[in-house]
């Protein structure tokens, strides 16, 4: 059976977007594809690792677990949505300052999980943060500077 | 990803001619955390998504006095948010707080998790015990199966051509109950279960154990209801002697082949000990 194209008509980083997705299409593939967002990463492709991570109306999904034609109507946001213009967010300087990402394949998508546990809980513990992020792995970091960013974001004081 | 198609149902009868219409290769998408790497890798033939989570009855959680109700597309954060769910039906935050990480949480629902029919599902232990039933829509109408024999093989159940999962209910939990998950993995968060295990239990004011159910995954082709463990503790005192009875139950009760993630040994002892740390932890719920 051949796929067809469909047009979805949805929100991207506050602006409306209608593009052409075939209907076999991830809503990663669509965003780096057909949109030109390559900020969102491939990683596993099969939901493990957290690279895709944007935020769908509210709550943070992997891009590579969502058809495309799935999206009409929603709220997307991508990293791409975090800075204004040249500046960057207090979480992205975070991630500067504490030195959080080496490759950076992870970060993007470490960024919009970690903006969506502070947009709902804007003082996390450590565990809190560590168990939010559990899905999103990172293969150089070891973590605690992503932790430390994410606490320096919430304005905690970072040892 | 093969050549699938998506359509968005908007009503059951809807999705059933859609799904009659799609054939062998259509399948029922809620959350798409299986079901999607299932067409990407090929795993499942699948030629069209029919996309149920916008039907109304499929989704959200409903309080009544008979008891509860949860669209079987309800992604888990919904479910573990809910206050009513936290104080009467805490083993339900306990499975779907460790279904896949928070990026899965936002999508994956317990319905999937359901249809998925993993043996090492996580959801389904907990719905064994909470004794809920399963409600199914299809072209022959509504019917409504009781959880423990929904599951029939790894990945097989008993819905039909064109048939899903609508709902799940659940009755009302009686004073004195109280119900644990629990679940085996070599790390902290994010893996698929060695072994999981689930009880339910009502204690008399005596203490000792009314009533009390036990359900174990990832040690057979599905998720077991362990009536033997359960007749270990009925009608006797929650003592060291009857956990470790009902803890054999279960050792007993497990049929567990070797792979990847673990050893038949290791999940036969797990699936006593599982067992032995969830009556143990119901029971503190239940006081």
């Amino acid at each position: 059976m051949a796929s067809e194209h469909v047009v979805v008509n949805c929100t991207i980083n506050g602006e409306n977007q209608v593009f052409l997705a075939n209907e076999r299409d991830s809503l990663l593939e669509a965003l780096r594809d057909r949109i030109g967002l390559t900020g969102v990463k491939e990683g596993c492709n099969n939901g493990n690792c957290g690279a895709c991570c944007v935020n769908m109306d509210g709550r943070i999904v992997n891009s590579c677990l969502v058809m495309a034609a799935e999206c009409e109507g929603a709220q997307i946001r991508t990293v791409e949505g975090l800075a204004d213009g040249d500046q960057l967010s207090p979480l992205q300087n975070a991630f500067l300052e504490q030195a959080a990402l080496q490759c950076g394949i992870c970060t993007p998508g470490f960024l919009v999980a970690a903006e969506a546990l502070l947009e709902q809980n804007p003082d996390p513990t450590e565990h809190e943060i560590r168990y939010w992020l559990a899905g999103n792995l990172c293969r150089c970091t070891g973590y605690d500077k992503i932790i430390k960013a994410v606490q320096q974001a919430a304005g905690q004081s970072v040892v | 990803m093969q050549a699938v198609k998506y359509a968005r149902a908007s009503s059951v009868e809807e999705a059933i001619s859609l799904l009659q219409e799609g054939g062998d290769g259509a399948r029922p998408l809620a959350g798409g955390t299986d079901v999607i790497v299932q067409a990407r890798e090929r795993t499942r033939d699948i030629s069209l998504f029919v996309d149920i989570k916008h039907i109304p009855e499929l989704i959200g959680i409903d309080h009544s006095a008979d008891g509860l109700t949860i669209g079987a597309a309800t992604p888990c954060y919904q479910i573990y948010g809910d206050d009513k769910i936290q104080s009467d039906y805490p083993i339900l935050v306990d499975s779907c707080s460790l279904i896949g990480g928070t990026a899965i949480q936002g999508r994956a629902s317990l319905g999937g998790n359901l249809c998925n029919s993993s043996p090492a599902a996580d959801g389904i232990p907990s719905l064994i015990v909470l004794e809920a039933q399963v409600e199914i829509a299809g072209p022959n109408g509504r019917r409504s199966v009781p959880v423990e024999d929904f599951c029939t093989a790894p990945g097989r159940n008993v819905l039909a051509a064109g048939e899903f999962v609508t709902k799940l209910t659940f009755p009302a939990p009686a004073g004195g109950s109280g119900a644990r998950f629990l679940r085996f993995i070599p790390r902290n968060e994010m893996d698929i279960a060695v072994t999981n295990a689930a009880t339910q239990l009502r204690l008399n004011g005596d203490g000792s154990v009314a009533w009390a159910r036990v359900s174990i995954g990832a040690v057979a082709p599905t998720p077991l209801l362990v009536a033997d463990a359960a007749a270990a503790l009925i009608g006797q005192p929650l003592s060291e002697q009857t956990i470790a009875a009902a803890a054999d139950a279960s050792r007993a009760a497990a049929n567990p082949i070797t792979d990847m993630r673990g050893s038949i040994r290791q999940r036969v002892h797990l699936a006593g000990v599982l067992t032995e740390r969830t009556i143990r932890q119901a029971a503190e719920r239940a006081a």
